[in-house]
């Protein structure tokens, strides 16, 4: 027998299976829009039975990118591959009959109709004659739901429904049209922890029969809790990619967030005096009656600006408009020098020298078809002298605006022209303009720079910090964690309708503040924790941290 | 000379489209005519038809003094009741109560009249006036109080007061205010309430009054702050309300008015014009003042001029329809179809290649929303 | 002035009723059916989330093109022999089918106004009535004095004495079927619209598509074309009622014969809450407060009721309807809120 050496063809069973046919492949997405790139050679990748997490900031183009996929806007560069095989997607309808569905942020339930009638329409089962046959349909829901573990009544009329149950609703929308990708765009932005945990469990269900999930977030843990891989997405473009075992909350905050040079304005020294706005267990409550502001309490000093961090939508808003009086407050107190002011409306806050600037300047700071020089006044028009009795003085208002527009450097060409031509970086100089010009007691600004330029965003930075400089109590709302620590002098964090952390600005760190932002302080091995010990009872609330 | 050009331009951006739209109605109106001429009487297909019916209308508003007084007279009630449907739009209200509110104004007036028959013009004239403006206000309060307090939309129930308004007068016609042995019912003629005349035949002082609103609704909308209010309140009641504004008040308040206008309109038609009510009495002022207001843009001045417009059609049909033979309803027609060049404005103004000129509805002129019961704070 | 004794009066009012209780439900029937018509229209459209306020104009549309295309098919194919139930003939069907064809026409201009070019609906709805009124009144002018040969009107059905006279239910039965076939049809309307309405496809889709087209859109439902075809549709709705006062109530046109019937219809909508079965309950309601005066006056009970009835002016009755819809719109008999989407312009959200 001569040597021969040992072939080597490994045995069948050592032979490394093809690596699987992606269910979903976005390659080079781009899509544009008036002045911004929302998806810039987007590349996306997501296996069968996998839950892939979008992680990034808002505005990063997340939406935009499951948009696209649904068929509700077209790529203006890219392809979308669908198991391998080129797709061009018309339509919502179309996005269906290929086995993609969304679950949208903002529901897409019919609040009058059941939850049977929502979860059938667009695909009914009827018999003849376009009747439905409800009881067909009542059957397969029941079925996925058994199989899911939901608890569903077909017939419960969805305005009825808690959010957490209505999101389920949505969820069975998806797999009674035979789902093969799901898209959830933010599902726990509206939940309870419980409910958060719950949706987890039909999450890694619905993964384990084979379907693929993609898991848009801002929320750091619960990425890390839940997927098996995490994409970041930052201004439009990947970022990077991530396995969950292999990366932490500081490496996807340091992502999410990146490093800007801002133009830095110098903030000096603040001499905080007395306490002028006091807040004690606010409790408000939104549009659609649900509690967002869930007990809120802090002080801001004359002479300091405090500002609140936090992604848009954690109530920040609705803190601000109940402390100006543009809405109710369900419980707790406002204090405003000592005297309480809550049930004030606007105008008796503005006589007590309050200013602010609304995240909504359409909606509540300016009239866009008034003029510049109207929009000027709007808060002084029926006083000396813009107004004599009930007649008005024109040439006082004029005047007025000619001074104000010099001194706040309002780019246009005349006082006269309406304020809705103007960019959004000097239709805020306007608010500013107007809501500044006097001694203030308390200055309350909500996303103030947002949209805006670069050399507008120095410039009300440094209105800012004069105000400060003259003693006035600053309160600073901002989803922008650089203008927060650019301007503020202490820092607190917002998160699911409380405060969480506040500490000195000077001595903040972004990476850290920018963590509490995105978990409030809640981290991911408490979250899996939580997931593991099931949904019953077993919750550590959101927004304390861990002990 | 840039001044003049801007000025021009401006002019040139507002009055584009509804001239415009006056010049395709008219066109389309032509049409109409051509096309049923064979059914007038004594003509047989004829497509030289307009022009004889276009210059029996101009004749018939213009030609003539008496043409020219007829015109003012016309559109002297137009123009008090689209002043006040017109203050409606501005506050973001859609009153289409006028016809209803003209009514009660009638009425009221002819009521006061008979009351203070054998006083002197001196008393009964302004006390009557009065009685119909009070009277409008109030068929204007009901709804403006109905809205801010319930939402109820002031567009279905101006509709409804329309009809009670109407049961409202055959009843008093004919009953409490039924001129005794009559053969048809009638009220007592007015006396010495009727409104005197001053000018052609028919040119009653009700002209006067109209065009003096203009100046004073034109100075209420854009030199008061209650008029700044209204505006902004139509425009942004969220901003107006931080502001301190009071949307519910100015709801009220805009609503009484745009009723007290067209009472008044109604009054002087009734002391100026018929001197007397019967139970038929009808009348299109109510909806033509509608489309004059939107003509005229919400705008004083322009809907001073959009009522002369109306007025003259409305004087002019007659002696169309003697002279050419085309019935008077041309003019509905012709209104209909302004309003469906207005209010199609985005698909005109892409036809025609118009720049800059200003959306016609749909900004801040006109809101109407839904019947929806939307709550005002 | 002398006490009226108001239990009494309560109690001979319930006996005059019930007395009167045949001709009242049979004058109801008759004068209800153009609202309920408009009514059921106006719920076809704003279900969908179409505000329209031109029933009126519909409606008086539909009635001069069913007189003058009756009038148009007697001169060319002559009046032909009335079948014995309902009087058929050709020209009366020829008119019917143009009216229906008129309606949707006229609902097919405000469905543009509405969904593509994006107008204030009301606008639209106010053009549609004025458009209306200046086309009938136009032609109607040039034509009636050429005096032409109307093609008559349909007859109502026969009910044989045994049938209209039976105990319970006779009154009910002679309401309802002595009528001529528009009124019928109405009826056949009403039912068919509430089962679809509720029980299919397209009642779903639709009353999605009013309360929250965006979330239809998202599982692929076309609102546009959905509100196109509901509108379109609504209209042969609305043109039977017009086609009902030129063809069955009288046998000719008049001048802006549909004297606010539109109108009543909207209200009777509202009322009904948006239902096609509450639309026209809410018609037959407001008609027989008409059919109760008339029923005064043919009538008259001689006793107190009479003279308290004879002290009661007949426009009231007029008005009734009409301060009814302003009461509940007031929200002081519970409210009535139509469908969320209702009137808003839509924009769909993809595109390019």
């Amino acid at each position: 027998m001569t040597n021969v050496p040992p072939t080597t063809i490994a045995p069948p069973e050592e032979v490394p299976p093809p690596p699987p046919v992606p269910a979903l492949e976005m390659r080079g997405i781009t899509k544009r829009y008036p002045g911004v790139v929302a998806n810039d050679r987007i590349d996306l990748d997501v296996k069968p039975g996998e839950i892939h997490a979008l992680l990034g900031e808002n505005g990063a183009g997340k939406t935009t990118l499951m948009n696209i996929l649904y068929g509700l806007a077209r790529p203006d560069e890219g392809e979308i591959l669908l198991d391998g095989k080129v797709v061009d997607i018309a339509g919502p309808s179309d996005a269906i009959a290929r086995g993609i569905s969304m679950v949208h942020q903002h529901f897409m339930l019919v609040p009058v109709l059941s939850v049977a009638e929502n979860i059938i329409l667009g695909e009914e089962i009827t018999r003849a004659g376009g009747f439905l046959d409800r009881a067909a349909a009542r059957d397969r829901i029941a079925k996925l739901a058994e199989q899911f573990g939901f608890d569903v009544d077909p017939d419960a009329q969805v305005a009825k429904l808690s959010v957490g149950q209505q999101q389920r609703v949505e969820i069975l929308k998806a797999l009674y049209r035979d789902t093969r990708i799901l898209v959830l765009d933010e599902p726990t932005a509206v939940l309870t922890p419980q409910e958060t945990d719950e949706i987890f469990l039909l999450l890694r269900r619905l993964a384990e029969s084979g379907r693929s999930i993609i898991f848009i977030s801002h929320k750091l843990y619960e990425v890390l809790a839940i997927a098996d891989r995490i994409t970041v997405i930052r201004r439009g473009r990947v970022v990077g990619e991530r396995l969950p075992k292999a990366t932490t909350e500081d490496d996807l905050a340091e992502l999410m967030v990146g490093r800007e040079v801002m133009l830095s304005v110098d903030r000096g020294e603040s001499h905080p005096g007395a306490v002028v706005l006091a807040i004690d267990d606010l409790r408000v409550k939104d549009d659609r009656g649900r509690e967002v502001v869930r007990g809120v309490s802090l002080q801001v000093r004359a002479g300091e600006i405090l500002g609140i961090a936090g992604v848009a939508g954690n109530g920040q808003d609705e803190l601000v408009e109940a402390i100006i009086g543009l809405r109710n407050v369900s419980g707790g107190t406002v204090t405003l020098a000592g005297q309480d002011v809550t049930s004030a409306a606007p105008r008796q806050m503005h006589d007590r020298g309050v200013a602010y600037v609304p995240a909504d300047r359409h909606r509540y700071g300016l009239i866009l078809s008034f003029s510049i020089a109207d929009n000027l006044v709007l808060n002084r028009y029926n006083r000396p002298p813009f107004a004599r009795g009930i007649v008005r003085n024109d040439a006082a208002v004029l005047e007025e605006a000619t001074r104000a527009i010099g001194q706040y450097d309002i780019r246009t060409p005349s006082a006269t022209i309406p304020a809705g031509t103007l960019s959004g970086g000097n239709q805020q100089k306007v608010v500013v303009a107007r809501e500044f010009d006097r001694d203030l007691t308390l200055l309350v600004l909500d996303q103030p720079t947002r949209g805006l330029d670069v050399g507008s965003i120095e410039f009300i930075h440094r209105q800012i910090i004069a105000k400060r400089n003259a003693s006035t109590a600053v309160l600073l709302v901002s989803a922008e964690l650089d203008e927060i620590l650019e301007v503020s002098d202490r820092i607190a964090v917002m998160y699911g309708g409380r405060l969480v952390g506040e500490m000195d600005a000077r001595t903040a760190d972004k990476n850290e503040v920018g963590l509490v932002m995105a978990t409030g302080g809640r981290t991911a091995q408490a979250s899996r924790g939580a997931a593991e010990d099931g949904a019953a009872g077993v919750s550590t609330g959101s927004g304390e941290p861990p002990a | 000379m840039t001044g003049l050009r801007n000025a021009l331009r401006q002019i040139w951006a507002t009055m584009a489209l509804p001239l415009l739209a006056i010049v395709m109605a008219l066109v389309a109106g032509a049409v109409v005519i051509i096309l049923s001429s064979a059914l007038v009487p004594g003509h047989g297909f004829d497509p030289g038809l307009p022009l004889t019916a276009y210059k029996a209308l101009f004749e018939g508003s213009l030609g003539t003094d008496n043409a020219r007084v007829e015109t003012l007279v016309q559109a002297a009630p137009l123009l008090l009741a689209a002043l006040g449907i017109g203050l409606g739009f501005k506050a973001g209200l859609f009153n289409i109560g006028a016809q209803g509110q003209f009514l009660m104004g009638a009425i009221a007036a002819v009521a006061a009249a008979g009351a203070l028959k054998g006083d002197g013009a001196l008393v009964a004239i302004p006390l009557s006036l009065l009685a119909g403006c009070a009277a409008g206000a109030a068929w204007g309060l009901i709804p403006g109080f109905l809205k801010a307090v319930s939402g109820a939309h002031e567009v279905v129930t101006t509709i409804m007061l329309n009809f009670i308004a109407l049961a409202l007068l055959s009843f008093l016609v004919s009953g409490p205010l039924r001129l005794p042995k009559s053969p048809q019912p009638v009220t007592a003629p007015v006396s010495d309430a009727a409104l005197p005349i001053f000018i052609g035949r028919d040119g009653h002082i009700g002209i006067i009054l109209a065009f003096l609103a203009v100046p004073v609704v034109w100075f209420l909308l854009f030199r008061t702050t209650r008029g700044f209010e209204i505006r902004a309140v139509g425009a942004n009641p969220d901003a107006s309300r931080y502001a301190g504004m009071k949307p519910r008040r100015l709801i009220i308040l805009t609503m009484t008015v745009a009723g007290l206008f067209a009472g008044l309109a109604g009054a002087g038609n009734i002391l100026g014009i018929n001197h007397q009510m019967s139970a038929t009495f009808s009348t299109t002022v109510g909806f033509d003042a509608i489309t004059v207001a939107l003509l005229g843009r919400s705008h004083p001045i322009g809907i001073m001029l959009a009522a002369l417009l109306f007025g003259g059609m409305r004087a002019g049909a007659a002696l169309m329809q003697i002279k050419a033979g085309v019935p008077v309803e041309l003019v509905d027609v012709v209104q209909s179809i302004i309003l469906l060049f207005l209010v199609a404005s985005p698909i005109v103004r892409r036809l025609f290649r118009l720049r800059g000129v200003k959306a016609s509805l749909g900004t801040t002129d006109t809101m109407a929303r839904t019947y929806g019961n939307e709550v005002i704070r | 002035m002398t006490e009226i004794p108001v239990l009494g009066l309560v109690i001979q009012f319930g006996a005059f009723i019930l007395d009167q209780l045949p001709f009242i439900a049979h004058a109801a029937v008759a004068v209800a059916i153009p609202i309920a018509l408009a009514a059921m229209c106006g719920v076809m459209c704003e279900r969908s989330g179409v505000v329209n306020i031109g029933l009126e104009g519909i409606m008086l549309t539909a009635a001069f093109v069913a007189w003058i295309a009756g009038t148009v098919a007697v001169a060319t194919f002559g009046s032909g022999t009335p079948t014995p139930v309902f009087g058929i003939t050709l020209p009366l069907l020829i008119g019917l089918v143009a009216a229906i064809l008129a309606g949707m026409a006229m609902s097919a201009i405000h469905a543009w106004l509405a969904i593509t070019v994006r107008a204030d609906q009301i606008i639209s709805g106010v053009i549609i009535n004025i458009a209306a009124v200046g086309m009938t009144g136009y032609l109607n002018t040039l034509i009636s004095k050429q005096s032409p040969v109307g093609a008559g009107g349909f007859t109502p059905l026969q009910l044989p004495a045994s049938v209209s006279d039976l105990p319970v239910v006779g009154w009910l039965i002679n309401a309802i079927f002595a009528q001529g076939p528009i009124a019928i049809s109405a009826f056949v309307v009403m039912i068919v619209l509430q089962i679809y309405l509720f029980r299919t496809r397209w009642g779903l889709r639709t009353r999605a598509v009013g309360e929250h087209p965006r979330a239809a859109e998202t599982v692929g439902i076309n609102v546009v074309r959905l509100r196109y075809r509901n509108v379109i549709l609504s209209g042969a709705v609305a043109a039977l009622g017009g086609a009902y006062l030129s063809m069955e109530l009288t046998t000719s046109f008049q001048a802006n014969m549909t004297a606010g019937r539109g109108f009543i219809g909207l209200a009777a909508m509202i009322v009904g809450r948006w239902s096609p079965v509450g639309a026209f309950g809410a018609a037959l309601l407001f008609a027989s407060s008409k059919a109760i005066s008339q029923a005064i006056i043919f009538a008259a009970p001689a006793n107190d009721l009479g003279k308290f009835l004879a002290s009661i002016p007949s426009q009231l009755y007029d008005a009734l309807p009409y301060l009814v819809t302003i009461i509940i719109l007031a929200g002081l008999i519970g409210r009535s809120i139509p469908p969320a989407a209702d009137g808003q312009p839509y924009e769909r959200e993809a595109a390019t």
